[in-house]
């Protein structure tokens, strides 16, 4: 039974990570285009330019078309959690459901009345009204990642909440503390910010291809001076909120931190890896190095982490099996504390049942003292409370180099536009248009370390995925990814060679 | 104010609130309707895209309703949120699985290199009309039916079949109830078409469509009726909790809440009337009828199975793990927070409502479809 478990939660998690990476192509490209297509109609609005508006239809052609499949990918991620992850449906839907609920109330409705609007709407509504619209997609669309990134920092960082014993499940105390989480504020931030950013590489990567083939080379050039502009100023947004983002980590999830730059051993002054190949081998507890080779700036950890390049941060080992000089209590510790409190809600609930108030009073109040650790209880070994660090470590690192490499790319098309010379920098089309590609390397690669880093919680430090899924047998699960998978594959290659045919036939067709 | 409401009031007003969601997108289902007339009632290439883009500027309505559906009963009702779609689990995926290829089709169906042709979109879009929403009555109908799974004490769900909820599909009630939500859709998506839609042969045979599909979905719907009158129930004891079958209990609900009884009656006379009104008196006004009457109808049946001390997803392998609105609910705080949330409704029907008028001031024609904006259309 215990087999058929593990591997329904392995194909519940695989399942989750395919339909997430789908939709994820997707997202942030209607994130980001939204709001550059609503600056493209607004210059035109003012200007009265009859070729800013061919360029904001071509570009909400684009928009079109991958806004359809996003929506396709992401219906099933909010019914997922009830097909695949029933038990976490249960245990947290009272705080977890809310965002979900006000997302749809708040936003897609915003979005799915004024789409219609936006592509049909030219000849039925005023040309102020159009434009209205149009700018109320891009807000819809950016508000719905509002709440859906206030439920995932909510699982990254639990609070305004409680555990009741009696419905066994932990119920919301306070809606405001779940809303304003400040790890949900630094997911918000970040992820808007970089989505903006892969929209305008996008949008500078299409025109550097019309440039390269010198076809609509004036629309190409005015899209590519929009949206660098939006992307330069998008891309330092990315870097301080996500230097932000990594001091919230570093804060509340030291373990995802810690996996993020393949720090084992704590230390002070700990630098950071700029870069390195990790030991695939090596394992919390034993003496193998963690990199075969690296290269590390000393004590910038440190100050990332704690705003002092002096400070300590724990490694993986003090956070798995405890460091008594630092006051750090391992998940070897926190497991005993936490089946102390699993054994007392069992015993609680069966003298419930039983309509014995004395026993359970009694079982409550030791639960009561160990509910803190609930879900370290439900771990077989402490080492489980480590992610994948090799995942988690290059995700990370290519991030990180990507997101730097960006700001230049922005800036070099700025600077040649501006001396007019953008047509003829063939090398700096070329690398504009891989850059597209490269931009959704990055994007994907975020939620990676997110997600990856996390691991093994679905709720950071209470529920482990194991316990969070849905008891059915696996073959149903591992059936349904593969229809997933061929599903969206198929769609995916479907909007590619749409928007291969769209971009071939251009803005000025 | 709001947190000054008991639990109790909190769940029956939220269940009063999904039932208005549901009902409302069974009122938007119309667009569902009108995917599966493209084979029936369009008789041209050119019939076939009126239709469909008089549903594409309305189908994203209806996703995003069942998805507020979905969202709300999650934060209300997250037991069986829990409970329903990992438990029948393979319903709720087959119905996930036509509202994906619904999503894509309207855009990707006119648009050159679309690798599958506009054919298997229109099919994808016939799907999703007609087996989307006969699962979706499926699914309903087990509010009535029951389904088999049991409930541990931490709540977690046990399925007792293999078929996890396709099982629900193959029980008569069940599938009349299916039909009739698909015929129904057809009847209301030919009503929009009058409504919306410039092109005489096509309105005149949307109009005899109206009243053919009414005449299909007839059987169904005394399927459905005579069960709710004849079938077995399953009751709550409001005092212990205890869930137990009851004689009749769909009819006595009835009969113990005439507003109930008004609802469904009032709500099936209306959608009569909305087609005799389209398919014999001439008017273009159907679809109102027909969707209030649809709402109406919607509110009956979910409020037939939530109120009056009634388990609203019952269990037939375990009467004590059924589900009702009070144990299946969140917590008060939950309710109250999300009721203060459930303030904007009005507003975000109000601009619905707004858009709707605006865009469809003008009936959809030929001339649109081939003219300056050509390209867009679906």
């Amino acid at each position: 039974m215990e087999d058929q478990l593990l591997t329904t939660v392995d194909w519940a998690r695989a399942q989750f990570a395919l339909t997430a990476m789908y939709h994820w192509i997707f997202v942030p490209l209607t994130l980001g285009l939204s709001f550059l297509i609503a600056f493209f109609e607004s210059i035109y609005v003012k200007t009265g330019n009859e070729e800013w508006k061919k360029l904001t239809k071509f570009w909400m052609t684009l928009f079109g078309i991958n806004f359809a499949i996003g929506v396709a990918t992401g219906i099933i991620l909010e019914f997922q959690f009830g097909t695949n992850w029933s038990n976490y449906s249960w245990m947290v839907g009272d705080i977890f459901g809310a965002p979900l609920a006000i997302e749809g109330i708040f936003a897609f409705f915003i979005e799915a009345t004024f789409f219609a609007v936006m592509f049909f709407g030219w000849h039925r509504v005023s040309k102020g009204f159009h434009l209205f619209s149009t700018w109320m997609v891009a807000v819809g669309s950016n508000l719905s990642a509002v709440w859906i990134l206030v439920a995932n920092g909510w699982m990254q960082f639990p609070i305004g909440m409680n555990f009741n014993p009696d419905t066994a499940r932990f119920e919301m105390q306070n809606f405001w503390e779940v809303a304003l989480s400040p790890v949900a504020v630094h997911k918000f931030t970040h992820t808007t910010s970089s989505s903006f950013l892969l929209a305008s590489l996008f949008v500078v990567g299409i025109s550097a291809l019309f440039l390269l083939q010198e076809r609509h080379q004036k629309m190409a050039k005015r899209s590519m001076v929009v949206a660098a502009v939006f992307g330069f100023i998008a891309s330092i947004f990315v870097a301080f909120t996500g230097d932000e983002a990594a001091f919230s980590v570093a804060q509340r999830q030291p373990m995802k931190l810690a996996a993020m730059e393949g720090l084992y051993v704590g230390q002070e002054k700990a630098p950071i890896i700029a870069m390195g190949i990790i030991n695939s081998s090596k394992k919390p507890g034993d003496d193998l190095p963690a990199f075969y080779q690296e290269v590390k700036i000393p004590g910038l950890l440190s100050l990332l982490a704690n705003r002092d390049p002096n400070s300590f941060v724990p490694g993986i080992n003090d956070l798995v099996f405890g460091n008594a000089e630092r006051n750090i209590v391992g998940a070897e510790q926190r497991m005993v504390t936490g089946k102390i409190a699993l054994a007392e809600l069992a015993r609680y609930k069966y003298a419930k049942d039983k309509g014995d108030d004395t026993e359970s009073a009694a079982a409550l109040s030791i639960f009561d003292q160990h509910k803190g650790d609930l879900g370290y209880g439900y771990l077989n070994n402490p080492a489980e409370a480590a992610p994948p660090v090799a995942t988690t470590f290059y995700s990370f690192h290519i991030m990180v180099v990507l997101g730097t490499l960006f700001p230049v790319i922005f800036l070099l098309v700025l600077y040649f536009a501006y001396k007019g010379t953008l047509e003829y920098q063939r090398w700096l089309n070329l690398a504009c248009f891989f850059s597209i590609f490269l931009g959704y390397v990055a994007s994907q690669a975020g939620w990676v370390v997110a997600e990856v880093g996390r691991q093994p919680w679905a709720i950071q430090g209470l529920l482990p995925v194991g316990v969070a899924t849905t008891n059915i047998a696996a073959s149903n699960v591992q059936t349904t990814f593969f229809m997933f998978l061929t599903l969206f594959t198929a769609l995916l290659i479907a909007e590619i060679r749409i928007m291969m045919k769209q971009i071939k036939i251009g803005p000025e067709a | 104010m709001i947190g000054n409401l008991d639990h109790s009031i909190l769940q029956q007003l939220w269940w009063l609130i999904a039932s208005v969601v549901g009902s409302l997108f069974l009122f938007l289902t119309f667009v569902q309707g009108g995917q599966t007339l493209i084979f029936t009632t369009a008789s041209t290439e050119e019939e076939k895209s009126l239709i469909i883009n008089a549903m594409g500027r309305k189908w994203e309505l209806t996703f995003t309703t069942l998805v507020l559906f979905g969202g709300a009963l999650f934060a209300a009702f997250p037991l069986f949120y829990a409970t329903s779609f990992g438990g029948a689990y393979w319903v709720w995926m087959l119905i996930l699985f036509t509202f994906i290829v619904q999503a894509v089709s309207y855009e990707y169906r006119k648009k050159p290199d679309n690798v599958l042709g506009a054919r298997t979109y229109e099919i994808f879009m016939s799907i999703n009309g007609s087996v989307g929403l006969i699962l979706i009555g499926a699914a309903v109908g087990t509010f009535f039916t029951g389904s088999r799974f049991s409930l541990n004490l931490y709540n977690s769900v046990t399925w007792a079949t293999p078929y996890h909820g396709l099982e629900a599909a193959l029980n008569p009630f069940n599938l009349a109830l299916g039909l009739f939500l698909v015929f129904l859709a057809r009847i209301l998506g030919a009503m929009y078409i009058v409504n919306h839609v410039d092109h005489e042969n096509l309105v005149k045979r949307a109009r005899k469509a109206t009243w053919i599909n009414l005449l299909w979905a007839l059987p169904f719907l005394l399927t459905v009726l005579i069960g709710f009158a004849t079938m077995d129930g399953f009751a709550v004891d409001p005092a212990t909790g205890v869930v137990s079958l009851e004689k009749g209990k769909y009819l006595n609900n009835l009969l113990g809440m005439p507003v109930v009884l008004f609802l469904l009656l009032g709500g099936l006379g209306s959608v009569i009337y909305g087609v005799a009104a389209t398919g014999f008196l001439g008017k273009n006004s159907g679809i109102w009828f027909g969707g209030i009457g649809t709402v109406l109808v919607g509110l009956a049946i979910f409020s037939l199975a939530g109120y009056n001390n009634t388990a609203f997803y019952p269990s037939i392998t375990d009467l004590q793990s059924s589900l009702t609105i009070y144990n299946a609910s969140s917590s008060k705080y939950t309710l109250t927070v999300m009721s203060y949330v459930a303030l904007a409704v009005p507003f975000v029907l109000a601009y619905v409502a707004y858009v709707w008028k605006l865009m469809d001031a003008k009936k959809l024609s030929i001339a649109e479809l081939t003219g300056e904006d050509a390209d867009e259309m679906y």
